[in-house]
C-alpha cells in the first residue's frame, strides 16, 4: 500500500494500464506536452509517444467521436474532457453513438472506451468549471457512469473502466484531487464497476452519497459518533449507472432511516433516483421521512466565495444537524 | 448499379403495399455509390456509410436478402436485428460500421478508425460517405480536421444531391462545391460527376492510393441527384418541380454506363436485358425469403445493453 492523493492514484493507474496494454490510448486537450491541466498525464508523452498521447484539437465532440472510432477498431481509448462542463458538445457522440452501439447492432459492435471528466465545484470554478453532469448521463442505458471518491476506488475503478467492454463515463471530483489522500494497493488491484461501498458502518441512520459530499458526510458522521454516540452508516454509491440498489436497500432496512446527499442541483439529480428507489422498495422499513439534500436549483455555481459557499451548502456542520434531526425523529 | 435500382424499386413497392413502414430511396445515386465503393478492398478496408448507401453496402458484400431482412425489420437483419430503421447499415463481419440517424456523427468515427489503422501500421483504408447536408454539422468539420492533422488513411465521399430533405444547397452553404472546403483542412478536394461511375471509380482509386501511401485523407464530392423523395415519408413535390426531377433523369448513371458499354462493343441490349431479368428474379426471391423470415423476439428487447447482456 502507498498513500496517494486521488489525482496521483488516477495518474498512476492510467500509467500502469498504458504500460501494460498498447491498445490503451489517451486523447484530449492538453494531455500531451502540458501533461493535462491537472497533471494526470505528466510525463506520459515522453514515455508513450505522441501516437498514444494525443493532444487533440479543441473539439469535444471529435475527442469522443474519434475515441469511438478507435474503440471500434480494437483500441482502448481513454478520452479526457478537460472539464466536465465542456462535455456538452459531445453529448450526441456519447448518448447517440457510444451508449447505443451495442444495442443498435444487436450485439455485433461494442464500444470499449473511457471518458474521463473532472467535475464538481468548490474550487472557484464558477459556472463553467464546477458543474455536476452525472444526472444527464446516468439516465442513458448503455453507458456506465461512475464517480469514485477515494484514491483506492479511483485507481481500481479506472483499471476496471479501461478493461470494460462498454463505454464508461469516469467522473473525477476536482475538489478531491489533492485534498483527499488514502492508501492505494500497489498490486494493481481492480475495483469492480457496480457495487456501492459502505465507507462507514453504523446502525442508527443510513446516508447515501457520492463524490466530494462523501467526505463531508464522513466528517459529520465521525463527529456525531463522538458527540452523541449516533452511528451513521455512510454508503458511497461510487457507480451511479448501474446503481447498486441492493447495498443501499440493505443498509436502509438495517437502520430504518435514510438520507441522500449530493452536490448536483437537487431536482432530477442522481439523488432523486436513489430516494425514489428507497421510497419504492423500502418504504415500510423506514421509521422517519426520507431526507434528500442536494444543491440549489440555480443554473450553476457562482464564482464569488460567498456565493460559491451558498451553492456548496450544506457544510459538514449543517449535515451534522440534519443527521441528528433524522436520528432523533 | 442495376441491383441497387431494382432493390430500390421493389422496396418502395413494399412500402406502398403497407409491408415496409419506411424505406430510403437510392435511385439516382447508384453511379457515385458503386463507383466510389468499388476500389475498396473486401475484408481489409472499413466502410462507414450513411443511410442512402444501399449501393455501397451491396459492394461491401451485403446480400439483397440481408437488405430486405432490414427493410422488413426481421430478427436476421444483420445491421441491427430489426432494432434500427431500415437503411441504418452495420455489419461487423463485412467491416461495415454501424451508424445512427443524427447526421455526420460517423465522420469522427471514420477518423478514429483510420487513426487506429495507422497506429498499428495496417494496410487498410476507411471509406466514409455522407450527403452535402452533413457538411453543415460540427462533427463533419471536426472529423475532417482531425483526419487531416494526423494524415490518416480515410477517404471522405460527399454524395451531393442538392437537397438535405427539402433544403437546397443554396441555403446550406455559400460555396458552390463542398470539395472547395478541403483546402481549409489541408487535404485535396475533388469534384466528380456522380452519374459517371467510371469517373467516380477513378477519383476514389486515386484517393484510396493516396491513403494507402500515407498521404492522408481526400474529400471527393460527387454531384448527383436523387429521383425519389428523401424517404418514403417525404413528399418532394413540396420543394422541387417535376420538371427538375425529370431533367435529371436524362443523366441517369445506369443509362450512361450501359451506353458506354454498348458504345465500346462490350455488351449489347440483349445481354443487358437478360442481366436485368436475372437480377430482378434474384431480388424477388430475396424479398420473398426475407418476408418469410422470423420477426425479432420481444422477449429479447432488453438484450445487448451491455456486454454482460449479450448471452
Amino acid at each position: 500500500m502507498s498513500e496517494k492523493t486521488l489525482v496521483a492514484a488516477i495518474s498512476d493507474a492510467l500509467h500502469d494500464e498504458m504500460a501494460a496494454d498498447d491498445r490503451v490510448m489517451l486523447l484530449g486537450e492538453d494531455v500531451g506536452a502540458r501533461g493535462g491541466v491537472f497533471k494526470v498525464s505528466e510525463g506520459f508523452l515522453e514515455e508513450f509517444g505522441e501516437d498514444r498521447v494525443i493532444d487533440t484539437p479543441l473539439a469535444e465532440s471529435a475527442i469522443v467521436g474519434v475515441a469511438i472510432g478507435m474503440a471500434l477498431r480494437g483500441l482502448r481509448p481513454v478520452a479526457e474532457i478537460e472539464f466536465a462542463d465542456f462535455i456538452h458538445p459531445a453529448f450526441d457522440q456519447i448518448v447517440s453513438e457510444a451508449a447505443r452501439m451495442r444495442y443498435r447492432t444487436n450485439g455485433d459492435w461494442g464500444c470499449p472506451m473511457v471518458i474521463r471528466a473532472p467535475c464538481g465545484g468548490g474550487i472557484h470554478g464558477a459556472l463553467y468549471h464546477s458543474q455536476s453532469i452525472e444526472a444527464f448521463y446516468a439516465h442513458v442505458p448503455g453507458l456506465k457512469v461512475v464517480m469514485p471518491s477515494t484514491p483506492a476506488d479511483a485507481a481500481g475503478m479506472l483499471r476496471s473502466a479501461i478493461r470494460d467492454p462498454d463505454p464508461v463515463l469516469f467522473l473525477e471530483h476536482k475538489k478531491c484531487y489533492r485534498l483527499i489522500k488514502g492508501e492505494v494497493p500497489d498490486d494493481g488491484a481492480t475495483v469492480p464497476i457496480g457495487p456501492a461501498d459502505v465507507k462507514r458502518e453504523g446502525g442508527d441512520l443510513t446516508v447515501v452519497t457520492y463524490g466530494f459530499e462523501l467526505h463531508r458526510c464522513l466528517e459529520a458522521a465521525a463527529r456525531l459518533a463522538l458527540d452523541e454516540g449516533i452511528e451513521v452508516e455512510v454508503v458511497d454509491a461510487r457507480a451511479l449507472a448501474p446503481l447498486d440498489t441492493e447495498t443501499i436497500l440493505a443498509s436502509v432496512r438495517k437502520t430504518s432511516r435514510a438520507m441522500v446527499v449530493y452536490e448536483d442541483n437537487r431536482t432530477y439529480g442522481a439523488g432523486a433516483e436513489i430516494a425514489a428507489t428507497i421510497a419504492e422498495r423500502a418504504m415500510f422499513d423506514l421509521d422517519a421521512p426520507l431526507v434528500r439534500i442536494g444543491g440549489p436549483d440555480i443554473p450553476a455555481m457562482p464564482y464569488a466565495a460567498p456565493l460559491e459557499h451558498a451553492f456548496m451548502e450544506p457544510e459538514p456542520d449543517q449535515l451534522y444537524v440534519r443527521m441528528l434531526e433524522l436520528a432523533r425523529f | 448499379m442495376l441491383l441497387a435500382r431494382l432493390i430500390d424499386e421493389a422496396a418502395l413497392r413494399q412500402n406502398r403495399m403497407g409491408r415496409a413502414p419506411f424505406v430510403v430511396p437510392v435511385s439516382g445515386h447508384e453511379g457515385c455509390q458503386i463507383g466510389t465503393a468499388w476500389p475498396m478492398r473486401l475484408g481489409t478496408d472499413v466502410w462507414v456509410p450513411y443511410y442512402r448507401d444501399l449501393g455501397v453496402v451491396l459492394v461491401a458484400g451485403m446480400t439483397p436478402e440481408e437488405v430486405f431482412l432490414g427493410i422488413f425489420s426481421k430478427a436476421g437483419d444483420p445491421s441491427s436485428g430489426g432494432r434500427q430503421m431500415p437503411a441504418h447499415w452495420g455489419y461487423r463481419r463485412l467491416g461495415i460500421v454501424s451508424h445512427s440517424s443524427p447526421i455526420a456523427t460517423q465522420v469522427p468515427h471514420a477518423a478514429g478508425i483510420a487513426y487506429a489503422m495507422r497506429y498499428r501500421n495496417e494496410d487498410a483504408v476507411v471509406g466514409c460517405w455522407f450527403g452535402e447536408g452533413a457538411t453543415s454539422e460540427g462533427d463533419w468539420h471536426e472529423g475532417l480536421n482531425f483526419a487531416a492533422i494526423h494524415r490518416v488513411p480515410v477517404v471522405f465521399v460527399c454524395e451531393n444531391n442538392e437537397y438535405a430533405i427539402s433544403v437546397h444547397q443554396d441555403k446550406q452553404m455559400a460555396v458552390r462545391d463542398v470539395a472547395s472546403r478541403a483546402e481549409g483542412y489541408g487535404m485535396p478536394g475533388v469534384v466528380v460527376e456522380g452519374s459517371d461511375v467510371l469517373a467516380c471509380f477513378r477519383a476514389m482509386r486515386e484517393a484510396h492510393d493516396r491513403a494507402r501511401a500515407g498521404q492522408g485523407p481526400t474529400l471527393i464530392e460527387c454531384k448527383t441527384y436523387r429521383y425519389l423523395p428523401h424517404t418514403s415519408d417525404d413528399d418532394d413535390k413540396s420543394y422541387r418541380s417535376r420538371a427538375e426531377v425529370e431533367e435529371h433523369k436524362h443523366h441517369d448513371p445506369i443509362d450512361r454506363f450501359v451506353g458506354y458499354l454498348i458504345g465500346r462493343g462490350l455488351t449489347d441490349h440483349e445481354r443487358i436485358q437478360s442481366l436485368h431479368d436475372e437480377l430482378k428474379a434474384e431480388v424477388d426471391s430475396a424479398l420473398t425469403s426475407a418476408w418469410d423470415a422470423p420477426d425479432p423476439d420481444p422477449a429479447l428487447v432488453g438484450r445487448h445493453v451491455f456486454a454482460e447482456d449479450d448471452r
